[in-house]
């Protein structure tokens, strides 16, 4: 018998496929995500429209507020550790929290190393804008990818960008032959083995979800007709007007997100998306997606 | 010979690739009337509580159960199998129940207690790889349920005449041997019946 294996560690995040990961901040916010059908819900103790409005130094989320996710559901929880923040993983993974998200959502603690992800017996979901930030985070050991996009902003403009660079480069790679890959290898920054087997797979070998900027439930239909495998809402379900509509709206739209008349039915009287930002009006500094490597 | 794999959320492309390899075709089904194209059904796993509700939601309870009256076999893996029970212990609904048995949920634990073994499985010659992931068990099977594997005195593996279930996921592993016996039934059924 053996844990954490990689396949066990990858088929936990092929479980979720097809489905709405939502950012819940407390035990109630979490049983209305269970109730609306998310696959799983990630535990924080401030969304990120609410990190981007407070400014500071954004942490992993106080233990309590985990545990009392924990306690409420029985679809897996998931958390966020910062960036190369070690102790913070090994604390959340030691609460029982199902699923770790090394996340620029928050403040970076190492502006060099992320996480060792092998060393966990729990699996990581981490953030990534191109090819090459995905197959290093997966050398790491993550075992589920998903865009960066612009978190906190409800603006879906970023996750496309990513989703499609990395759909586009994918698809150069699958069409390079194998002596040009040692080259792409080293242009990418990544091991040639992983690249080999994106080139024979055609796609990445973890899931790969989009997140950061999805709103509405056109939104999350959008991603998955980019190939997104998968949707994470962080803070528009809850910044929304009326959070379980947009949560029970965003998971059917999500399922059926080639049936137009589906998602018009399910978009009606929804009330206000969270309000959301241009991006252009961000500072380099304010851009979440910019944190990691 | 097609068989549908549900389609509404889980791991859905895995069971389709391992379907083709017993020599079946494997199709995703996302409507009810898709029902009528298929000779058998494989229920994947993925999360039961968004399974459910989506086959409540678009009217798969009562299709699927129509489905499993006819004789037509069906396969429930990990959620497929909580989704299949007539009972779930701890009291939650159940969905189906079509499948005599109670199962309990996340019965080995959260994820950092999945795992994986070999398992011995009745009318499969060699052990099985088995991904448990957040695994139910089968704590109750009635006088009709026949028991196939057991892991550590509890029951991982069963069948009722058409209904087929496994704790496990055989569709994350190149092993297709349980998708194999299960194509078989589907045969079987489909000789049978004309």
């Amino acid at each position: 018998m053996e844990t954490g294996t990689s396949r066990v560690k990858r088929g936990m995040a092929e479980m979720q496929k097809g489905g709405v990961i939502m950012d819940v901040m407390n035990a109630e916010q979490a049983k209305i995500a269970e109730a609306a059908g998310a696959v799983a819900v990630m535990a924080l103790e401030r969304v990120p429209s609410d990190i981007r409005a407070a400014g500071g130094v954004a942490r992993m989320a106080d233990p309590t507020i985990v545990e009392e996710v924990i306690k409420v559901v029985s679809i897996p929880v998931m958390a966020k550790a910062r960036i190369g923040h070690y102790v913070e993983a090994k604390v959340l993974e030691s609460l029982g929290v199902d699923y770790l998200d090394e996340s620029e959502v928050l403040t970076p603690a190492d502006e060099v190393f992320h996480i060792d992800k092998h060393e966990f017996t729990v699996p990581f979901v981490c953030g990534a804008k191109d090819l090459g930030e995905a197959l290093r985070r997966i050398s790491e050991g993550a075992s589920m990818i998903r865009t960066k996009g612009e978190p906190g902003t409800g603006n879906i403009v970023e996750a496309v960008r990513h989703m499609r660079y990395i759909n586009s480069q994918i698809r150069k790679v699958q069409n390079l032959s194998k002596d040009e890959l040692y080259a792409e290898a080293k242009n990418l920054g990544v091991s040639y083995d992983l690249l080999l087997e994106v080139h024979e797979l055609g796609k990445l070998p973890v899931v790969n979800f989009a997140a950061g900027g999805v709103a509405t439930p056109a939104d999350a239909a959008l991603m998955m007709h980019l190939g997104a495998d998968g949707v994470f809402v962080g803070s528009g379900i809850f910044k929304s007007d009326n959070p379980e509509k947009f949560a029970r709206a965003i998971v059917e739209a999500t399922t059926h997100y080639t049936d137009y008349k589906l998602i018009a039915e399910v978009s009606k009287n929804l009330g206000a998306a969270m309000k959301g930002i241009d991006i252009a009006t961000l500072t380099a500094a304010e851009r979440m997606s910019e944190r990691g490597w | 010979m097609k068989i549908g794999v549900l389609a509404l959320q889980g791991a859905v492309t895995e069971h389709i690739v391992s379907i083709g390899k017993t020599g079946a075709e494997g199709t995703p089904i996302k409507r009810i009337e898709q029902l009528d194209e298929v000779d058998g059904l494989i229920i994947p796993g993925g999360e039961s509580t968004t399974i459910g509700k989506l086959m409540r939601k678009y009217g798969f309870i009562e299709a699927v159960r129509e489905f499993a009256g006819q004789g037509k076999p069906v396969f429930g893996t990990c959620a497929g199998l909580i989704v299949l029970a007539k009972e779930i212990a701890g009291g939650e609904p159940a969905h189906l129940e079509l499948m005599d048995i109670t199962v309990a949920r996340n019965a080995f634990g959260r994820q950092r207690e999945s795992f994986e073994c070999d398992l011995d499985v009745k009318g499969i010659e060699e052990p099985v790889r088995a991904v448990f992931i957040r695994a139910p068990l089968i704590e109750k099977v009635g006088p009709n349920v026949d028991v196939l594997s057991v892991y550590k005195d509890e029951i991982v593996t069963a069948r009722e005449g058409n209904l087929l279930v496994s704790s496990f996921h055989p569709e994350l592993t190149d092993d297709y041997r349980l998708h194999q016996y299960f194509t078989d039934m589907v045969q079987a059924a489909g000789t049978a019946g004309q």
